[in-house]
């Protein structure tokens, strides 16, 4: 069964029209014309309503639970995968994976945060809010990654670093900004994808990347639009005009020349079809490594940095 | 001219020409509820006499205290787009600019000066807290490269002072973009050779504290700073347990090994000052660098 958003209805009872008409069938009368014309329809919405998706409809898209998934990209896009466990100091932690691999022949190293598909392997990965642990973790992975000349790609999906007690006492802060100092030294390739939600210091702290992408439903923002409207409006309900004002879609940022471009989705979302859209992820994380082919390493860290350093002052002053 | 002669004295006078007594000649201590007087706060750098509790005092209170003499220059920040996202809640970030501006007679939440502190060349990036709780957006993150700039031009110490609840929510992502911009910017300090300090004050939180503020070559606190990454209420929220005692202060940090030492206030200049100085290979004579050593000669080998 699949899952719904609540702006999808007229999709889902067209959809679900669909489903008794075959299930009634007993194969005496021809369903296919009326269930053709349905289908037609069914397409006529999903490009109406995916054609201008407000940015809380985008967050509730980026947050659906049948998007693919740090580990579906990784399944599919990286060959010999070998995953590594451990920050060599308190824990692992699986909210914040990380690994070598080889993507289209050439070895590279990885790392993403994994919220998991279903109720047991969402509390396995905490649902995708990574410790101290993951992010350093992500730290050595990230010096493997310069030591052994590995080009560098993160898959970002999480609403945030986890709020917790440990968290605080093990450096949250610490490890976040010492992820974000390991980004800006590598000398590597690195390419950044936002493939569902980009939650505030938690994405960033792995996505300080020399390309960084986002999928065309995803969104990218400081603070989660629910947090904003309860300190800025004092009313969490009013989550849906802190989506717009915080211009957290990949259009918005797009127009702010903060990321290097949107990889287009399916028709009504990635959720609809994975595979085409891991395939469209990799297409452009290839096309962006082939960018940087004979760059040495200085000359990419040096393109990162001054690509931040930068970010934000050209042509809006 | 100092802060006092130039702003205290003054609205101290308009206020004493009137017949009332004027009332913000007292201070209540946020900790401990005490009266305190105005001249004796300023005596005691805005520190509690009778808690020790250390108040929240502004950018340019800061420089004053820890610059030698109270004297240092100011350093011209770069202009920023003031309001990138047209950003409007309850009201516009515009308005909220111009009213943190005229309360607090500064531009942004930012100050950046150079001057010395005993006798060592520094570079003081202060927040104010006051101004839009010290937040980070375009401006403050500017300023910090202003800041990692001048020190590396002037061959001078950095020292970062957050007070800030974190990234300007009203710039959207272009505040985010903060985090990684001001850890280049202290990357640039770090290349250079030259030290470069956080003090941590009251408070410092989210983006502020998981970018420059959490990566000093050594981390001073003051007493009873709340430093942490996520807000108190959030973290409630989330494990729904209570919060062990002195959670997220000074005190704590330095217990779990996330700071080097909690500083009172009126040690600071001495406590930075030595420190640079011993970083800097100074010898305890003067302040002057040690005598190189000479290169070896051809024919010693
Ligand atoms: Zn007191």
């Amino acid at each position: 069964m699949p899952h719904f958003l609540d702006f999808e209805k007229p999709i889902a009872d067209l959809e679900g029209k669909i489903e008794e008409l075959r299930h009634l069938s007993d194969g005496e009368i021809n369903i296919a014309d009326e269930v053709g014309k349905l289908e037609g329809k069914v397409e006529r919405q999903l490009r109406q309503t995916y054609g201008r998706l407000t940015a809380w409809q985008k967050v509730q898209v980026a947050r659906h639970p049948g998007r693919p998934k740090c580990g579906d990209y990784v399944s599919t896009l990286i060959d010999e995968f070998v995953p590594l466990a451990g920050d060599r100091l308190y824990s692992e932690d699986a909210a914040l994976v990380a690994g070598l691999g080889r993507f289209r022949g050439r070895p590279v190293a990885v790392l993403g945060h994994e919220k998991g598909n279903d109720t047991e392997s969402r509390i396995a990965h905490n649902f995708g809010m990574a410790r101290p642990e993951g992010y350093r973790k992500a730290q050595r992975v990230m010096d493997l990654a310069n030591r052994f000349d590995l080009p560098l790609l993160s898959f970002v999906d999480t609403s945030g670093a986890y709020p917790g007690v440990g968290a605080e006492e093990r450096g949250q802060s610490e490890a976040i900004a010492r992820s974000i100092q390991s980004c800006l030294s590598l000398t590597v390739p690195f390419v950044s994808v936002i493939i569902g939600e980009g939650g505030s210091g938690g994405a960033i702290a792995i996505a300080t990347a020399n390309k960084i992408f986002m999928l065309e439903h995803a969104v990218y923002s400081v603070i989660s639009p629910e947090g904003c409207a309860s300190i800025l409006w004092r009313d969490g309900a009013r989550a849906q005009e802190a989506a717009e004002a915080l211009k957290i879609t990949a259009q918005d940022l797009m127009g702010l020349k903060l990321i290097d471009g949107i990889i287009e989705e399916p028709l009504g979302g990635a959720q609809r079809d994975p595979g085409v859209t891991i395939q469209a992820v990799g297409e452009q994380i290839g096309d962006a490594l082939d960018t940087f082919a004979g760059m040495d390493g200085d000359a990419l860290k040096n393109h990162r940095r001054e690509k931040f350093a930068a970010l934000g002052t050209a042509g809006l002053i | 001219m100092s802060w006092l002669s130039e702003f205290v004295r003054p609205k101290i006078r308009a206020l004493v020409g009137g017949n009332d007594v004027p009332d913000n000649l007292w201070h209540k201590c946020p900790a401990c509820e005490q009266m305190l007087f105005h001249r004796e706060l300023e005596e005691h750098l805005h520190v509690c006499h009778a808690c020790g509790h250390h108040l929240r005092v502004s950018a340019k209170q800061r420089l004053e205290m820890l610059f030698d003499d109270g004297a240092f220059t100011i350093v011209d920040l770069p202009a920023v787009t003031a309001d990138p996202l047209k950003f409007r809640d309850s009201r516009r970030y515009t308005d909220r600019l111009k009213d943190a501006q005229s309360k607090s007679g500064e531009r942004e939440a930012i100050l950046v000066a150079h001057g010395k502190i005993k006798g060592q060349d520094a570079v003081i990036a202060a927040f104010n807290f006051s101004f839009m709780g010290g937040s980070m957006g375009q401006a403050v993150g500017a300023a910090l490269l202003t800041a990692a700039d001048t020190a590396v031009a002037r061959n001078a110490a950095l020292i970062a002072i957050p007070a800030s609840g974190g990234a300007r929510m009203q710039e959207g992502m272009l505040s985010l973009i903060q985090m990684p911009r001001t850890v280049i910017a202290i990357d640039r300090v770090r290349e250079a050779g030259l030290p470069y300090f956080v003090l941590l004050t009251d408070p410092t939180t989210g983006g502020v504290s998981a970018s420059f503020a959490m990566l000093g070559d050594i981390q001073i606190a003051e007493p009873g700073a709340m430093i942490g990454f996520a807000g108190k209420r959030v973290i409630q929220d989330t494990v729904r347990e209570e919060l062990p005692e002195g959670f997220q202060t000074a005190e704590y940090l330095r217990d779990h090994g996330m700071v080097d030492m909690v500083v009172p206030r009126g040690e600071l200049p001495e406590t930075i000052g030595r420190l640079i100085s011993l970083l800097r290979g100074q010898s305890d004579h003067d302040n002057s660098p040690l005598v190189a050593i000479p290169a070896p000669t051809p024919d010693a080998s």
